[in-house]
């Protein structure tokens, strides 16, 4: 399980069509929004390897450094490199005529994409790249077949192939079972990749709800308010209705 | 009354305008039945929720965009650079859903407890055309956030328009006011969500409420508690609504809130229930998502739309289902209105409506398969087989007898 990243097709089973529309069982990303740590590595990757083509078109550079706790000087010297102010949107320099041309299609615009796809899908989707030489780009995606982006990470995880077998379940059924097999190692482990995914993913998620951590905290507070104003409601409906019946 | 207050400001006052006597009126001298039950909280909830609609409404409206250009992006600036604009957002977003929660609730304490017979047939009709007013408020205001399940239920709705004969397609092109949802179909379902709709609500809230006050409140027995009064004219088994109700709606009001924040802190999407993954992407007439749903207050009548396999003939199906509500006062016309002194074939009749409203609103939910279709279409006939069945269960149900006070 660890060198290999297996993914489950249930291609007998079409009624089971999940939310990503391909029947791939997703992995669990498993983040931790209260870890600043993984958030603050997460931006690192994002602006590293994400926002040259996708934009976060929502989202301050500003709020971001404040949220995940990284000083104003730090954002604008290690993870703006564009140049600008920190109180700008994280845009993106490619012109979208120009993406379309490479890819076929213009990159999403990625601040809300987590509320979008779910955290499960992101992190699936990021570690199921594999080698395709048919396509152009030269590599294929498990959870998004035929998708124009290429292994942007693959100078971390490495590469991968997909092997196809066969095999049958107690009652017979045969599954074609997709393995996707690491054939050229990267810089990370697959232990260290599969960490890097998630970081990025636990970002992709903060930045979908910045608000998100604040709205829980002061929902507690709300709702100890409104349990203690619970007993002075009834107590007092109790005293006015004690003459009735 | 109106003696003790001829002095001072409030005298001044009501020499010109009957505060006092609104407020005596409709609260301080306007009587309940003293036995309202959990089933009795879901007016004042629905008005409360109202409330929260129109305040949350008007400070969204602040920095809302009503552009196609620039509506999904105006909602997540509320949501990221707008003071407390999440809070606000999350607010009116449950508030859409959980109204048609309180809403839903409310009609059925009226079904069990036949509030909507004689005399209160017109507080049913003003009640169900708030209902109707409801729908059209939460259909469009769905549009407005612009993504591409707004867009796409828009689409789909207002297509439906187009299965009227001769006229359709004129008339859904006059309704978006283009060829596809638009620009301009944003911009006056903006309108009529922010100005028209609203005002339409209000007035038929009031009138609902005047209408109530004129004949009095049903009660969980269905006995007219005008029909015993003492020596001042009072009903014997009524309260005044202030300060007795206003206290209890209080709690009622409280436990509301907590549930309320429940979602809006804790689990504001629900699930996919309030707030849909796909409307996260911005709306896009080239791509069509794989199953468009509507929210899940409207897929009971998404389910009977699908269950008839001519489009036209789905549509006045629809349409058929709401407004058979409407002809409920004369559907059913039992002497005895409470279900607490009905026959038991009554009672079997309200649960099969119940289950099938439910079956059919998770059916709408669902792509539709040949086996859901089926299911869609045996619940569609029990939703219409129980407005027929009322016309014939009065002639040989066993009715209990209803006593002349109310119960404890």
């Amino acid at each position: 399980m660890k060198k290999y990243l297996a993914i489950v097709l249930l291609v007998l089973a079409p009624a089971w069509v999940s939310a990503a529309g391909t029947g791939v069982i997703l992995d669990k990303a498993n983040i931790d929004p209260t870890n600043k740590e993984s958030l603050q590595r997460g931006a690192r990757t994002f602006v590293n390897y994400c926002l040259s083509c996708h934009s976060a078109a929502l989202m301050r550079y500003e709020r971001m450094g404040k949220d995940l706790g990284i000083d104003e000087k730090l954002v604008s010297e290690n993870l703006m490199f564009t140049g600008g102010k920190v109180g700008e949107l994280m845009t993106v320099a490619t012109a979208s005529a120009d993406a379309k041309e490479w890819f076929g299609t213009v990159p999403p615009d990625l601040t809300v994409i987590a509320r979008a796809r779910g955290v499960d899908w992101l992190y699936t989707y990021m570690r199921s790249f594999y080698r395709d030489d048919a396509r152009h780009i030269g590599t294929n995606n498990l959870v998004f077949p035929d998708v124009g982006m290429p292994n942007v990470l693959w100078e971390l995880q490495g590469s991968q192939e997909a092997v196809i077998t066969t095999e049958k379940d107690h009652d017979g059924t045969e599954h074609k079972v997709v393995k996707l097999k690491l054939v050229e190692p990267g810089l990370q482990t697959p232990k260290e990749f599969d960490r890097t995914v998630r970081d990025l993913v636990n970002f992709l998620d903060y930045m979908g709800e910045p608000a998100k951590y604040e709205r829980r905290q002061l929902g507690t507070k709300v709702i100890l308010f409104l349990l203690v104003f619970l007993v002075l409601a009834y107590v007092l409906k109790k005293d006015y209705w004690k003459d009735i019946h | 009354m109106g003696e003790k207050w001829n002095k001072g400001l409030l005298g001044w006052i009501d020499a010109r305008f009957p505060l006092s006597k609104m407020w005596y009126e409709h609260l301080a001298e306007y009587y309940a039945p003293k036995n309202f039950n959990f089933w009795y909280y879901f007016g004042s909830l629905a008005l409360l929720v109202l409330v929260i609609q129109i305040l949350t409404g008007v400070w969204l409206t602040m920095n809302y965009k009503p552009d196609a250009a620039m509506a999904f992006n105006s909602v997540e600036y509320i949501m990221r650079d707008v003071n407390w604009g999440w809070l606000i957002r999350y607010m009116h977003s449950t508030g859409a859903s959980m109204f048609f929660v309180v809403v839903y609730l409310h009609m059925f304490r009226g079904l069990i407890y036949g509030s909507f017979k004689k005399p209160r047939e017109l507080i049913w009709i003003f009640g169900m055309i708030i209902y109707v007013c409801l729908m059209a408020e939460a259909f469009m205001g769905y549009l407005l956030p612009w993504g591409q399940m707004s867009y796409w239920g828009a689409q789909v709705i207002i297509s439906l328009f187009g299965a009227i004969p001769w006229v359709g397609d004129s008339l859904a092109l006059w309704i978006r006011g283009d060829y596809v949802i638009a620009d301009a179909t944003l911009n006056r379902f903006f309108a009529f969500h922010v100005i028209a709709v609203p005002i339409v609500l209000l007035a038929l809230v009031v009138l609902h409420i005047l209408a109530l006050h004129e004949v009095g409140s049903n009660n969980p027995d269905g006995v007219e508690i005008k029909k015993n009064k003492d020596e001042n004219g009072i009903p014997v088994d009524g309260i005044p609504f202030h300060p007795y109700y206003t206290v209890k709606d209080i709690v009622g009001v409280v436990v509301f809130l907590i549930i309320f924040s429940v979602i809006v802190f804790f689990m504001p999407e629900m699930g996919g229930w309030f707030l849909e993954k796909d409307n996260f992407v911005p709306a896009d007439p080239l791509k069509t998502p794989e199953h468009i749903v509507p929210l899940w207050y409207f897929t009971p009548f998404y389910a009977i739309l699908r269950a008839v396999p001519d489009k036209f003939l789905g549509v006045v199906a629809m349409g058929g289902a709401i407004f058979v509500l409407f002809l409920l006062p004369w559907l059913d016309r039992s002497p005895v209105k409470s279900i607490r002194y009905r026959g038991t074939i009554y009672k079997v009749a309200i649960g099969v409506f119940v289950i099938s409203f439910i079956a059919l609103g998770y059916l709408g939910t669902q792509p539709a398969t040949e086996i859901m279709t089926w299911f869609a279409r045996g619940f569609t006939l029990l939703y219409f087989g129980f407005f027929a069945s009322l016309l014939f269960i009065p002639k040989f149900e066993k009715t209990k007898p209803v006593p002349d006070r109310v119960t404890s």
